[in-house]
């Protein structure tokens, strides 16, 4: 089928949409599965079961006060969360989400459009995916500069520290199955594990996909290494001075951010969307959506580290075993 | 045609943000506008179809701008204009106005295009990174090769520079808590 650019536009809108919605969604998720590991109910009072909450938790962020601190830079204070939220969408535009499908030719003007899997399938994917997740770094970071606020500019340089960490994992980690896959582009490493359970990347890479989510929480600031907002640390660390929909947009990018990674993880070592079955659209979405809870989950079992255990972890930690592992993926190629 | 409008909104874009780079006062605003401008030129690779070499601006330049950040944040307060010391205007102006001669001279030279000849044309069917692999471990195998020892070399400089003391720590060192106690004791 044809990519038009009506589809590809379709596409982009419902990224748009589903993964907002989905973000805010998530956040009602993620207090439910917390309150459930740890033996209360959650919310409970909005609508049944609290699912309402979503609801209510919008309209209070859409209605709250939008503060702009005295002293603070106000241009770079306001466009911070934007860079955080468009850079965690332009990133989802390079991976495979939701299925392909043609709108059915009863539908009057868009009838037989063909919407693609990627809205752009760039050949070079997981590098655009990975270098746009760390230019999303920029939006805490001058996001705690700006802000004239102590608590903030700590924030901010735990920004700096834990990007400077994580980012040489996430890109060593993930060369090893690239390497043995041969190419950048999500479609390669799906069209390589086809052949089923069997032909996953993660019994080839079991290294590599452990490292891969380790750095990945890092990349999404969840929880054993969220020190850029930890409130029992720096108040809210780059979050501190920012209130409704510009503190909620940086939750929109969080949570996005969050499905990027659980979708790379899912492409890139759990065999992806199985192109030739009917039901691969299905199982992406059970792989996305078990990383996703695994992110609560370990939010729920761990605690905090200190940005110093974070370096030590990173640099001392798993950069050699990501190296070791990269050599030994190349020698057992080359043999 | 679409390629045109990207061009000259990225160049319009681009020069725009160097512009405020330079032109500024404020670190935050300089810092941005570079980061911002650094990211732009991505776009021009992406146009030219070296998706790869896009990439690899948009991630070397993410990061190495976050490191000049870190610096900024040590020395600067972000939020408030910094008072520069240009003791001769005429000389910048002068030394200025030289570079940036010489590199416009330098960058219209290939407005002869005809003599221009791709020694390494690209291979049909081959993508972008394999290209560039192929050109790196063939023509340019022994530079590739010097700038890795090099980068080896500053990198071990480094740590021996930073790691004169890592081997005590400052938490748990005695002697720093009796230096400490020392000081409180004169006061």
């Amino acid at each position: 089928m044809e990519v038009t650019w009506i589809g590809v536009l379709i596409k982009a809108i419902i990224i748009l949409a589903v993964i907002s919605a989905i973000a805010g969604f998530g956040t009602y998720i993620e207090r439910k599965v917390l309150a459930f590991m740890q033996r209360r109910l959650g919310p409970m009072h909005v609508g049944p079961y609290g699912l309402l909450q979503i609801a209510a938790d919008g309209i209070k962020l859409f209605t709250k006060e939008d503060i702009v601190p005295q002293n603070a830079n106000a241009f770079i204070f306001k466009i911070a969360p934007v860079i955080t939220a468009a850079t965690a969408f332009i990133a989802l535009s390079a991976v495979p989400v939701f299925p392909d499908f043609t709108i059915p030719s009863w539908i009057p003007v868009l009838g037989g459009t063909f919407v693609p899997s990627i809205a752009s399938d760039l050949n070079i994917g997981v590098l655009f995916v990975l270098g746009m997740m760390a230019a999303g770094l920029y939006g805490p970071l001058l996001a705690g500069m700006s802000q004239a606020n102590k608590w903030g500019i700590i924030g901010a340089a735990r920004t700096a520290v834990q990007f400077l960490s994580y980012e040489v994992v996430t890109g060593l980690s993930i060369l090893a199955p690239i390497m043995l896959v041969g190419s950048l582009s999500f479609v390669d490493f799906n069209a390589y594990q086809a052949g089923g359970i069997g032909d996953w990347l993660v019994w080839k890479q079991p290294v590599a996909f452990v490292l891969f989510l380790i750095a990945g929480f890092a990349e999404t600031n969840r929880t054993p290494f969220d020190l850029l907002e930890h409130e029992a640390e720096v108040v809210s660390g780059y979050a501190t001075e920012y209130s409704g929909m510009r503190w909620g947009m940086f939750f929109i990018g969080e949570y996005a951010n969050m499905i990027t990674v659980s979708v790379i993880a899912a492409v890139v070592f759990l065999g992806g969307y199985d192109a030739a079955g009917t039901l691969g659209w299905l199982f992406i979405m059970a792989k996305i959506a078990f990383f996703f809870f695994l992110m609560l989950w370990v939010r729920a079992a761990w605690p905090h580290v200190r940005p110093d255990q974070l370096m030590w972890l990173c640099w001392k930690v798993l950069m050699p075993l990501a190296v070791v592992n990269i050599v030994i993926t190349a020698l057992v190629m080359m043999v | 045609m679409y390629e045109m409008i990207a061009f000259y909104l990225f160049s319009a874009l681009t020069i725009g943000l160097f512009m405020v780079t330079v032109m500024s006062k404020n670190v935050l605003y300089a810092m941005t506008s570079l980061a911002s401008a650094m990211v732009l030129i991505s776009g021009f690779f992406f146009i030219l179809g070296a998706d790869f070499l896009g990439v690899v601006q948009l991630i070397v330049y993410v990061g190495a701008i976050m490191a000049l950040y870190s610096f900024a944040m040590m020395f600067f307060d972000a939020t408030r204009d910094i008072k520069e010391k240009n003791t001769n205007n005429a000389l910048v102006f002068l030394l200025g106005g030289l570079s940036a001669l010489v590199l416009v001279l330098i960058f219209a030279a290939p407005i002869h295009s005809d003599a221009i000849h791709a020694l390494y044309p690209i291979h049909e069917g081959a993508g972008n990174a394999q290209d560039v692999g192929i050109v790196l471990f063939t023509k340019y195998l022994v530079p590739f090769e010097v700038a890795a020892v090099m980068l080896l070399v500053a990198m071990i400089a480094g740590i021996i520079l930073a790691g004169k003391k890592m081997d005590h720590s400052l938490t748990k060192d005695l002697d720093a808590d009796d230096e400490i106690l020392v000081v409180k004791d004169r006061k």
